[in-house]
């Protein structure tokens, strides 16, 4: 959909150039005279006329356009686009990409299934290891993953120029998607034992499905009315539709998964009440990362200060954006400042441009080098007109006498010497302060746990950070109480979410095959 | 969705209790079963577009696994609410959120509720009489036609003070006044209890502050998620940032920085305007098209 007259600052000369560059159609023809040129087929390369193949950008809405409107920013290849980026890969007899995936996904072998345009095959690799392909495709950090292994990579001294494994698996998964022919994965007979998954996020839905697969009678319990956790009430439409979200959750309830909304285990059903009273032998606990940290500066708690978590929930799950429509409101923010460096500040920097900000700034402490976000997220932000202030920090938030923002004291810092690790870390200019002159300040500085389960689960053992102390199986203080994800790892990432969500499903089912319950 | 992924939340009972007060009964049996006095639920009319507002638990009917809701028709989602009817049905109740309010036998406790807050106010005056306190209730309205709940409380209470503003009943004076006289006499009361509008509750902590009484008051700030997850709620209680929806709702008057809460509530207060005007714009645009139809 359209949004209001946005202030992106996007639509330069270069961007316009880039809009060329990245719409599907020229890029597909491009891919295609490439591959008629190989004669129609990769088999019997050689690894140099590989590594001569020219490694296929992600089409792309043009920055100008994007950054109006809420819709995906990347369109994905075509067939043979994808065919012609898997013909790159030197199918490595060490797999050396393999072993930077958390979950180990059989990545040589599904890429090389798509250069023969195998492309069911190449989707049925993946789902052996990985239930939410769709998904991570789009989010992962290959660059520091898988991608960073690759030998092509590094061949050409580029990481970005790896074999594009994350947008390869984007494809064959949006393939099968948009064929209606997502095959359900077969449930074993049932075993007639319950079990609880807290939480609807990546960890509990690999969870979830693992569990069922085993014949085991599943129901997830959410506190939202809907289900996928950060993936539909933090990552933007923009970057994850939530029609994969919510097909995902749809393959589930086809598997027999029973769901739960609006239920807040602690304040309702317990971990505790669910074993001992509710008739559940297992409980898996999914919760995540959710609690918005503050920088604890003067004037935090103004009118126009937001949590990442607060200004992404009304602008993505409540459909803030679609002003006039949704009853939730947002911010009509004009200069917006966003602290911090990772994913969710750019989500945060680039849905506030798309609501129309005619200037976001990103405040970072750091320079860009050690920004967490993923690369192609910051690069996006930086195309359609995110502002970096890098190497400064926020100081204190001022207002005016209503109360409501109007501007950012910031820090200026420079990176020290280096310190026993190498690393130089900044430290502040004094007396180099300066203000930003914005009506909305949004904090991404990252998430702590919700203590509610520390609250009213007693036995439950946490750590210093407030996340639950797990084995590497999953296995907490409590006999039958699972965890994983980011109430374990702390805010980490959908793919070791992911990983964590299926090992503790192999745990709960050995659980349950040995246990009298 | 389909109707076992949640609870079918009906409304069995809808009525006006005054021309901008409505109670309504709704099925929400798991609501009804752990509820505790103190607590409240996020309700939302429409699961795509709607809002999620707070509403406390204004009593519940576990037989028939429904709880009440008391609310003021102030903006759009409450005016949603108000034109709800029995059979229709909320799209989600999530609850019961929030900290229980902590009963104990104190001996003498004086509940102020002020217009709307005598509803959130009522379960848990009736629970510190239950547990064995001499219960003192002040309610407080504009005027007589907006006092609400008034024989319920009388049901359990020791003594009911009414204050109007404009005299109509009971006292003409506001809710602070007899507040103020009962904790400066000789057997003062050990706790005050405080929930109404925002102001109401800070002049009731600036009353008692002098006299050494405790007062506890309900806070009820914007909410989005109710699970502290956002921090859309937060106040300086204290010099220290709580979470009203985790945290709360309850804390001690004396240390809440009302000045920082008011200002947060009006956030949004211009844009809720345009979305009430365009929802009143809306429905006489329909009754107009109906009338042109007939
Ligand atoms: C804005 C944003 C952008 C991100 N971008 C990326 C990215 O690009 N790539 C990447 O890999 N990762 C990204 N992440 C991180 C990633 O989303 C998380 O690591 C991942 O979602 C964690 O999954 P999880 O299963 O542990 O829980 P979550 O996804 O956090 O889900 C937890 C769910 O549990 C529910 N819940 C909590 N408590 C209870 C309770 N008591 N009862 C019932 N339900 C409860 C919550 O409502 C929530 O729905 C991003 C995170 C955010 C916030
Ligand atoms: C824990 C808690 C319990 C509550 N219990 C009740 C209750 O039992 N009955 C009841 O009638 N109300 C209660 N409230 C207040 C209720 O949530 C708001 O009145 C409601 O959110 C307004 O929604 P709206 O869409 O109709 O109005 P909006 O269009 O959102 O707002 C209209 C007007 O109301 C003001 N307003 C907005 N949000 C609030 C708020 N949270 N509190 C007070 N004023 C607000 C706005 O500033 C504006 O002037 C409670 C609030 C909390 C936090
Ligand atoms: S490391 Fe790169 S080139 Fe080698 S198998 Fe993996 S994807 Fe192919
Ligand atoms: S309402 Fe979101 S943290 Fe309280």
């Amino acid at each position: 959909m359209q949004l209001g007259e946005g202030g992106c600052r996007a639509g330069s000369a270069k961007i316009t150039m880039e809009h060329d560059d990245t719409s599907k159609e020229r890029l597909d023809s491009l891919a295609r005279a490439k591959w008629a040129e190989l004669g129609g087929s990769a088999e019997g390369l050689k690894p140099a006329e590989r590594l001569r193949i020219p490694s296929q950008p992600m089409p792309s809405q043009p920055a100008d356009v994007r950054c109006k409107n809420m819709s995906e920013v990347a369109l994905g290849y075509t067939e043979t686009m994808a065919r012609l980026e898997a013909a790159r890969c030197l199918q490595c007899p060490a797999q050396p990409c393999v072993s930077g995936c958390p979950v180990e996904l059989p990545i040589r072998d599904f890429v090389k299934a798509i250069a023969q345009g195998d492309f069911g095959g190449a989707i049925g690799l993946i789902k052996e290891k990985s239930l939410l392909p769709s998904v991570c495709g789009r989010v992962c950090p290959q660059e520091v993953q898988c991608q960073s292994q690759c030998t092509v990579g590094k061949a050409l001294k580029d990481v970005g120029k790896a074999v594009a494994i994350g947008r390869l698996e984007r494809f064959v998964a949006d393939l099968e998607r948009s064929s209606g022919k997502v095959e359900v994965p077969a449930v074993a007979a049932s075993t007639g034992k319950r079990v609880a998954i807290v939480g609807s996020g990546p960890a509990s839905l690999t969870c979830a499905s693992d569990v069922r697969r085993a014949g085991h009678d599943v129901t997830v319990f959410e506190a939202f009315h809907k289900f996928g956790g950060v993936m539909v009430y933090g990552i933007p439409e923009f970057r994850l539709p939530k029609a994969i979200v919510e097909s995902e959750v749809d393959t589930l309830r086809r598997m027999g998964v029973k769901f739960r909304s609006n239920m807040l285990i602690g304040r309702s059903y317990t971990v505790h009440s669910l074993l001992e009273t509710e008739g559940y032998s297992a409980v898996f606990l999914g919760t995540g990362a959710g609690l918005p940290h503050f920088m604890g500066i003067e004037g935090e708690n103004l009118v126009g200060v937001f949590s990442a978590n607060e200004y992404l929930t009304r602008a993505s799950l409540m459909r803030a954006y679609e002003r006039g429509r949704a009853a939730t409101l947002i911010a009509e923010a004009r200069r917006v400042a966003v602290l911090g460096g990772g994913n969710v500040a750019m989500d945060a920097a680039r849905t506030a441009l798309r609501l129309g900000a005619e200037e976001v700034y990103l405040v970072y402490r750091r320079t860009e080098a050690e920004m967490p976000a993923r690369r192609e997220e910051v690069e996006h932000a930086r195309e359609e007109g995110v502002q970096f202030h890098l190497l400064r920090n926020a100081k204190r938030v001022l207002g005016n006498e209503r109360g409501q923002v109007i501007g950012l004291e910031c820090l200026k810092y420079e990176l020290g010497e280096p310190d026993a690790s190498g690393r130089r870390s900044p430290v502040p200019i004094q007396g180099s302060e300066y203000v930003l002159d914005v009506d909305a300040v949004i904090v991404a500085i990252g998430n702590g746990s919700n203590p509610l389960l520390q609250q009213t689960t007693p036995g439950l053992e946490f750590n210093k950070r407030g996340n639950i102390i797990a084995d590497e199986r999953g296995a907490t203080s409590i006999p039958g109480v699972f965890a994983g994800g980011d109430i374990v790892l702390g805010a980490a990432t959908v793919i070791l979410a992911m990983g964590q969500g299926r090992r503790a499903a192999a745990a709960i089912n050995e659980y349950l095959g040995n246990c009298e319950c | 969705m389909s109707a076992k992924e949640q609870v079918d939340y009906k409304i069995l009972h809808h009525e006006a209790l005054s021309e901008n007060v409505f109670m309504l009964r709704v099925y929400a049996p798991e609501v009804c079963r752990f509820r505790r006095p103190g607590q409240f639920v996020l309700v939302s009319v429409d699961n795509d577009y709607g809002e999620r507002i707070p509403l406390t638990i204004a009593d519940a009917d576990e037989k028939e696994g429904s709880i009440t809701l008391i609310f003021q028709r102030v903006g759009l989602t409450t005016t949603l609410l108000s034109e709800l009817a029995v059979g229709d049905s909320l799209a989600s109740v999530l609850g019961p959120l929030g900290q229980p309010t902590k009963i104990e036998k104190l001996g003498k406790v004086v509940c102020v509720g002020g217009g709307i807050g005598v509803a959130p106010m009522r379960p848990i005056a009736k629970a510190f009489k239950e547990a064995g306190n001499e219960v003192i209730c002040i309610l407080g309205a504009r005027n007589r036609d907006l006092i609400i709940l008034e024989d319920k409380i009388r049901s359990f209470a020791d003594q009911v003070i009414i204050c109007t503003d404009d005299g109509s009943a009971g006292r003409k004076a506001l809710v602070t006044e007899p507040l103020k006289e009962l904790c400066e006499a000789e057997d003062k009361p050990n706790l005050v209890v405080a929930i109404g509008p925002t102001i109401m509750m800070k002049f009731c902590s600036e009353a008692v502050r002098p006299t050494g009484v405790p007062i506890i008051v309900s806070l009820n700030t914007i909410m989005v998620d109710g699970t502290g997850m956002c921090g859309g709620c937060r106040v300086n209680v204290g010099g220290q940032t709580k979470f009203v929806c985790v945290d709360g709702p309850e804390f001690d008057g004396l240390q809440v920085d009302w000045d920082g809460m008011m200002s947060r509530m009006k956030a949004y207060s211009g844009q809720e305007r345009k979305m009430l005007e365009n929802h009143q714009c809306n429905l006489e645009k329909a009754a107009a098209e109906l009338e042109a139809r007939k």
